[in-house]
This record gives structure tokens, sequence and C-alpha cells, in this order.
């Protein structure tokens, strides 16, 4: 199997992401890609942005100047607070997210299935070491699970396949994919494609893809507005 | 007279022996109490289970403390970081024990501990492997694991400002554990940057109240674990 072409830039999936968060939406992001969406809320609509650790009202990434090791998100990374921002302990902080308090939550992915089964947190070989997170509570308590990720594995092996594989993190939770080739909603146990990176067909897409994949009634091209 | 300011931390640890289970609060950078984990290694104690979210960056802090071979089980919801090299190594090598948590589960588990409540159901894990083996009920139509409280003879907490009763206040997101697992561990000592007089906190602003507090120990200028992990620095 050939590689994908080159597909969407990291800062064009977060960007192609963001632009579905309604406003007034209390969001979470996961570790990895996911925390870029923070940097491409659209101006004007306003989100308000949870990290697991104990933060409503996050704001964009810190810059150099604004470095503060004690204002972090959940990937350990500097972040900045939006005014209305407010600070909590992981208890209440878990109860935010397994009380069905959060809209949204976007998730990096290992393997998802066509039936929205989500695997992220081990590989599940003897040698692996399992790191859960926060990703387990996410799914079991967030209204809606979308994931953020590339398309294919490192080493070429697609993500999105019939039946996961590798440990599951939740069953039947992820609603709609975002990846570097294109998006593509859980419906029914099938991947439907709502939109396709530019120069590809549905053909190509299944090629990189581990289970049959379906055109959506309104099908399009995916654009983003950033490089 | 209330006096819970311990004169140095040697005193302040004076509990702790080996096989404790020890909670340490922190959350990456943010919120772990480096000096005090430190004057555990040079205490010297052995054989301890450690609850943290994390296990530990580069080679200060939980790191040297596992260095030191003082810890023999990790109980933690995300040992993996760019900087986890000490416990891999231990890992991979067979010398340490690990539990793996679901965060929000591993916070409420030390939330009912402090509460005295015996455990609760989540739909955290449900289908998973982490539910193996522990009781599933259907409540209102819907699975829940059961998970149990998650004790301690220890807690090991950073905050930002004490009276002398213990009341606390934290800053930003190094607040994270703190707040339980005072409320958990048998003994809690906490250091802070600032000691201030007794009424000098807004009643309205404490977050930890003293009643969960056993030992505070000032420490004015707590060591950057995010600098230390950069410039490769360990301890002892």
């Amino acid at each position: 199997m050939t590689a994908p072409p080159k597909g969407f830039s990291a800062a064009q999936m977060a960007w192609r992401a963001a632009q579905d968060i309604p406003e007034g939406a209390y969001v979470n992001l996961g570790i990895g890609l996911p925390e870029l969406v923070a940097d491409h809320v659209p101006h004007g609509r306003e989100i308000v942005l949870h990290s697991e650790n104990g933060l409503l009202g996050v704001g964009p990434t810190a810059g150099p100047d604004e470095q503060d090791e004690e204002l972090i998100n959940a990937g350990k990374k500097s972040v900045t607070l939006r005014a209305g921002a407010a600070l909590f302990h992981h208890a209440d902080s878990f109860a935010m997210i397994r009380g069905c308090h959060i809209d949204l939550c976007v998730l990096g992915a290992f393997q998802v299935a066509a039936n929205g089964d989500l695997a992220n947190w081990s590989t599940g070989t003897a040698d692996a070491i399992p790191a859960i997170g926060g990703a387990m509570d996410l799914v079991a308590g967030t209204k809606r699970v979308v994931v953020l990720t590339k398309h294919v594995a490192k080493d070429g092996a697609p993500k999105l396949v019939d039946a996961c594989h590798y440990p599951l993190t939740g069953q039947g939770v992820v609603s709609r994919i975002y990846t570097d080739l294109a998006v593509i909603d859980v419906a029914q146990g099938t991947f439907v494609v709502q939109e396709l990176l530019e120069g590809l067909s549905l053909a190509d897409l299944a090629t990189w893809t581990g289970a049959p994949v379906q055109a959506g009634q309104k099908m399009r091209r995916m654009i983003a507005e950033v490089s | 007279m209330i006096n819970k300011i311990a004169p140095d931390i040697a005193t302040a640890l004076a509990p702790v022996k080996d096989g404790d289970v020890v909670m340490i609060s922190g959350f990456g950078d943010a919120g772990s109490p480096t000096e005090l984990i430190h004057a555990l290694i040079d205490k010297g104690v052995r054989h301890l289970t450690v609850i943290n979210n994390n296990a530990g960056n580069g080679l200060i802090g939980l790191a040297a403390l596992l260095k030191a071979g003082a810890v023999a089980k990790v109980i933690c919801s995300y040992p993996r970081s760019s900087h986890s090299v000490v416990f891999e190594d231990l890992y991979g090598a067979g010398k340490i024990a690990l539990e793996t948590v679901p965060q929000g589960t591993l916070a409420e588990r030390i939330r009912a501990a402090g509460a005295g409540i015996g455990g609760f159901y989540t739909k955290t894990s449900v289908g998973t492997p982490v539910a193996h083996g522990k009781e599933v009920r259907t409540i209102d139509g819907a699975d829940y694991v059961f998970e149990a409280p998650l004790h301690a003879d220890i807690a090991l907490v950073k905050a930002q400002a004490a009276d002398r009763w213990g009341n606390l206040t934290y800053r930003l997101a190094a607040r994270n554990f703190g707040p339980i697992m005072c409320m958990a561990a048998r003994h809690t000592v906490v250091q802070v940057r600032t000691i201030v007089a007794l009424g000098d906190i807004d009643p309205e602003t404490v977050v930890t109240p003293g009643i969960f507090v056993n030992t505070v120990v000032h420490e004015p200028n707590p060591m950057s674990e995010r600098h230390a992990v950069q410039q490769g620095q360990g301890y002892p």
C-alpha cells in the first residue's frame, strides 16, 4: 500500500474541527493534536474550554513570555486563562466530565471502529505502558465525542478500522472523526464521509481506511482558512 | 494554641514509615511537593506505594524517589510522558508494580476515602479491560462499574499559602489533586510558599479547611520542576 498524500496540516485539522463548535459550548480538548483547537476558535464565538486538571475558560497557548508552569493544560503545556475563567480541584473537574456537563470533547485516537468504539490508551502488548489519563471518563460522560487524528498510523496502518484490536477506551462513543484526509461521521455502524481532501476520491480514501466508507448525501471538499 | 507549622521538613515527615501508602499532589509540572519528596529520599524509607496522577518526570521529585528504590508500586492515571524515563526503565525491568486508573476514577476514589464513602458506581471504564473483575450494576438502564475508595497513610501536598490552623489556598492549576488528597490521608503534610497570620486568609477563599491538614512546612522558594527537567538536574 502506498502512503496517503500530504493532507491537512495539524493546524488545518484543528481549524476544521474548531469551526463545528457551537457558540456557548463547554469543550474539553484531549492531549496532542486536539490541544491545537484552542488556537483556532473562530473570532467572536464564545466557547468555554475545559482542561481536566482543573481549569474552565482556557485561552490560547501561552507565548514565550507568558510561560507559567503552574498554569498548564492536560498536555502539560503552558496556557492562558480568559476573563471569566474558573479554577477547581480534580474531583470537581471530573464531576463536570462524568456528570454530563461538558458538551463536546475532542480526543486523539490509536483506533476508531465503524461502530464508534475508541481505543487510545494502550497497544495492549506486554511491554506497553498503559496510560489512560482522563479519556475513559471523557467518553463516558461527555455529550458528544469527536476524534482528531491522522488518517493512518506512523507505520501506515489504518486508524479507522472495522473493529478495534487495541484495548477499548469506550464502546460506541465516537460521533465524528476529523483526519488530515477527510471529515467522517460514525452513523449506524458505518463510516460516512462528509468532506474529502481536494484531489482525493472516495476510492482513494478507502485504500487507507480499514472499513468500508460511504459518501454522505452532501459530501463536499474539505477546506481550511489557515496553512 | 493550635500551631500546625513544623520547624523543618524532617520534623514534618517524622510519621512516615516503611511500607506506607503515600499520596503525592501534582499534575505535570504543577503542584508537586518536590522538597517534601526529596526529604523523603533523605529519610530513606522503602517499600512505599505512591499515588500520583503521573509517574515522575526527569530525575527529580517523584522520579528521584523511584530512582532511589523507595517505591514498590505506583497507582496513577498516566505514567507515560516525554520525560518519564526512570519509571519506564523500572517498569521494563519488572522492578515496580503499576495500577493504571482512569483519572476521574482516581480522583473520585481519593475523594470517597476522604469523605467516608465506601465506594461508588461509575460509567467510566464500562466495556473496557479496566472493568474486568469488578462488580457491574445496572442503574436506570445504564451499566456502572463499582470502584472502592483509595486511602493513604500520608499525603504530601504543595499549596500556595497557609495559616497556623492549616487553612490553605492554592495557585492556578497547581491545585489539582491537593484538596482531595489532604482529605484522604490519615496524616497530611503540606509545603507552602507563604505562611500568613491566622485570619489573613478570607474565610470565603479558603480552599482546603485546616481540619484536613496535620502539618505545614514553609518552603518559600520551591524548585521549578520544568527547569530542573530541562537542565537534567537530579536528586540527591
